[in-house]
């Protein structure tokens, strides 16, 4: 086991895999919760273009998404976003993941939403409260309270889906994972385990903490 | 439920209503309805169908300032489609409703002006199940007539006073009971300043027990010149607080009068029928 951490950087890639998970966390809530606000908005158009984006990303595989967003974007388009190769990797890793798993959140979002009895909506209409200002007030902080064990699925998954980016070789995990078969193959029992248990203990506190969350958080009616 | 026919006779509209008021302080009271008599509602040719279902036909129907009109029917009637129409809950296909001379107007801006001068009560109360007591009250307040948070919190305590259910203000609305949340309710209508209040048949979720505080609250309300449509099956409430009892069948209104002459002396068969089929049980 030793030998595994002199001769490969395996807290290096672990730390990569957290950081693309955080990251791709942050963002896929935030494109997750627009495209949910454009799905539940009373704007044909918008909920229009709300739901293709729900289709194209949550049926089209993640690997795809994240070779098009390396080579699509950066070697076809020439969109750079960063000198660095690996930093660029990095960067367009993030965005794959990110729109990818905003679909995923905008769908719990609106399993959140579908809690909500209907009174509550039209009840923060007849006081005056306009769609933006319901959405802020009453919709969504109650969509977000009955969405977190969902929202909890969504980011276990996406924790082991950052693997897929070992594809546009960004070095995590899965990428120490394939360097070790190739350069030490004796060790490769070891770093599957050692990898194993690095996602089980990245993903089961996901799990307590939503878990616990739900709970404390849960809309009493 | 007292018999209504007999109990409190009351002729004119607008005439003091005999009712104990205990355990509803007069403190913050509404504000004076100004030129009581004008038209505030003014329905006109109103119809609705819900897919094949006609449920408003051509309802015509005036609500004059501080004037208390009470909806009575059996269920499906209508009743509920035309007190939510009032402030656009419910679309409706032709004809059309003014509100203070202003025509309604489309989903909007101004549509939620609009409904910001009307205050709704409903069924099942529908406070937000993730705010307190007090911040029930003061959203409205706050977000749409842009008070401070202090004195829309003041004024929010005064009225829960009013209600009586001010020493649960900080509470959230699932610790309440039924007619605690549905006093709130009101209180939450209430601090909109509303020119006119709609009420969705707001007992008919409620304990026996919890429906005279909540009617106690509306008969005080109507004491002090709010204008308000009730949709209810409180025949002894119709009866006291009411100006005119309009009775609703089959998405039509059938018949409409004072509460005296309705209740003494029905004109059409359905009215009759359903006089005679909820006030012998």
């Amino acid at each position: 086991m030793s030998t595994l951490f002199d001769q490969f950087d395996v807290w290096g890639a672990f730390w990569m895999t957290i950081k693309l998970t955080v990251l791709a966390a942050v963002f896929s809530l935030v494109i997750g919760t627009v495209v949910a606000i454009m799905r539940l908005s009373p704007v044909p158009v918008l909920r229009f273009l709300g739901t293709s984006y729900v289709n194209v990303f949550r049926n089209t595989p993640l690997t795809l998404i994240v070779f098009f967003s390396l080579i699509g974007l950066w070697q076809t388009l020439g969109i750079e976003l960063s000198a660095q190769l690996s930093v660029n990797a990095f960067r367009f890793a993030v965005i794959g993941l990110s729109v990818y798993h905003a679909a995923f959140v905008c769908e719990a979002l609106r399993s959140g939403v579908n809690t909500i009895p209907l009174g509550q909506a039209e009840a923060a209409r007849s006081i005056g409260l306009t769609f933006g200002q319901s959405l802020r007030e009453i919709i969504l902080p109650q969509a977000f309270r009955g969405a977190i064990t969902p929202l909890g699925n969504t980011l276990i998954a996406l924790a082991k889906n950052t693997t897929v980016v070992v594809t546009i070789g960004v070095a995590e995990t899965a990428y120490l994972m394939s360097k070790v078969n190739e350069d030490a193959a004796d060790q490769l029992t070891n770093v599957f385990i050692l990898s194993a248990v690095f996602f089980v203990v990245l993903t089961i506190p996901i799990g307590l903490l939503t878990g616990r969350l739900s709970k404390k958080l849960a809309v009493k009616r | 439920m007292s018999d209504p026919s007999g109990a409190t006779p009351q002729d004119t509209p607008g005439a003091p209503v005999p009712e104990d008021t205990a355990g509803v302080p007069e403190a913050a009271s509404v504000p004076a309805q100004a030129a009581p008599g004008e038209p505030l509602v003014v329905m006109k040719g109103v119809n609705k169908h819900f897919g094949d279902l006609h449920v408003l036909k051509d309802i015509d129907l005036t609500v004059h300032r501080g004037e208390v009109v009470i909806v009575i029917g059996p269920s499906g009637s209508g009743k509920s489609t035309l007190c939510r129409t009032i402030n656009r809950l419910e679309t409706f296909e032709s004809g059309s409703i003014e509100i203070d001379g202003k025509p309604l107007p489309e989903e909007g801006a101004d549509l939620a002006r609009l409904r910001a001068d009307v205050g709704m009560v409903f069924q099942s109360f529908n406070l937000f199940a993730h705010k307190t007591i007090l911040q029930n009250v003061t959203l409205g307040p706050i977000k749409v007539r842009k008070q401070s948070k202090e004195a829309a919190e003041k004024r929010a305590m005064e009225l829960l006073a009013r209600v009586g259910v001010d020493h649960q203000a900080s509470k959230y609305p699932a610790q309440l009971s039924g007619g605690q949340q549905q006093r709130v309710a009101i209180a939450r209508s209430l601090a909109m300043d509303p020119k006119v209040m709609l009420f969705d048949e707001p007992t008919s979720a409620l304990d026996p027990e919890m429906i005279t505080e909540v009617l106690d609250v509306m008969t005080s309300l109507a004491k002090e010149g709010m204008t308000m449509v009730v949709v209810t099956h409180e025949m002894g409430f119709a009866n006291r607080a009411a100006d005119r009892v309009v009775f609703m069948s089959d998405g039509a209104v059938l018949e409409q009068g004072t509460p005296k002459d309705f209740f003494t002396n029905p004109q059409t068969d359905r009215a009759k029928d359903f006089l005679g089929k909820i006030l012998t049980h």
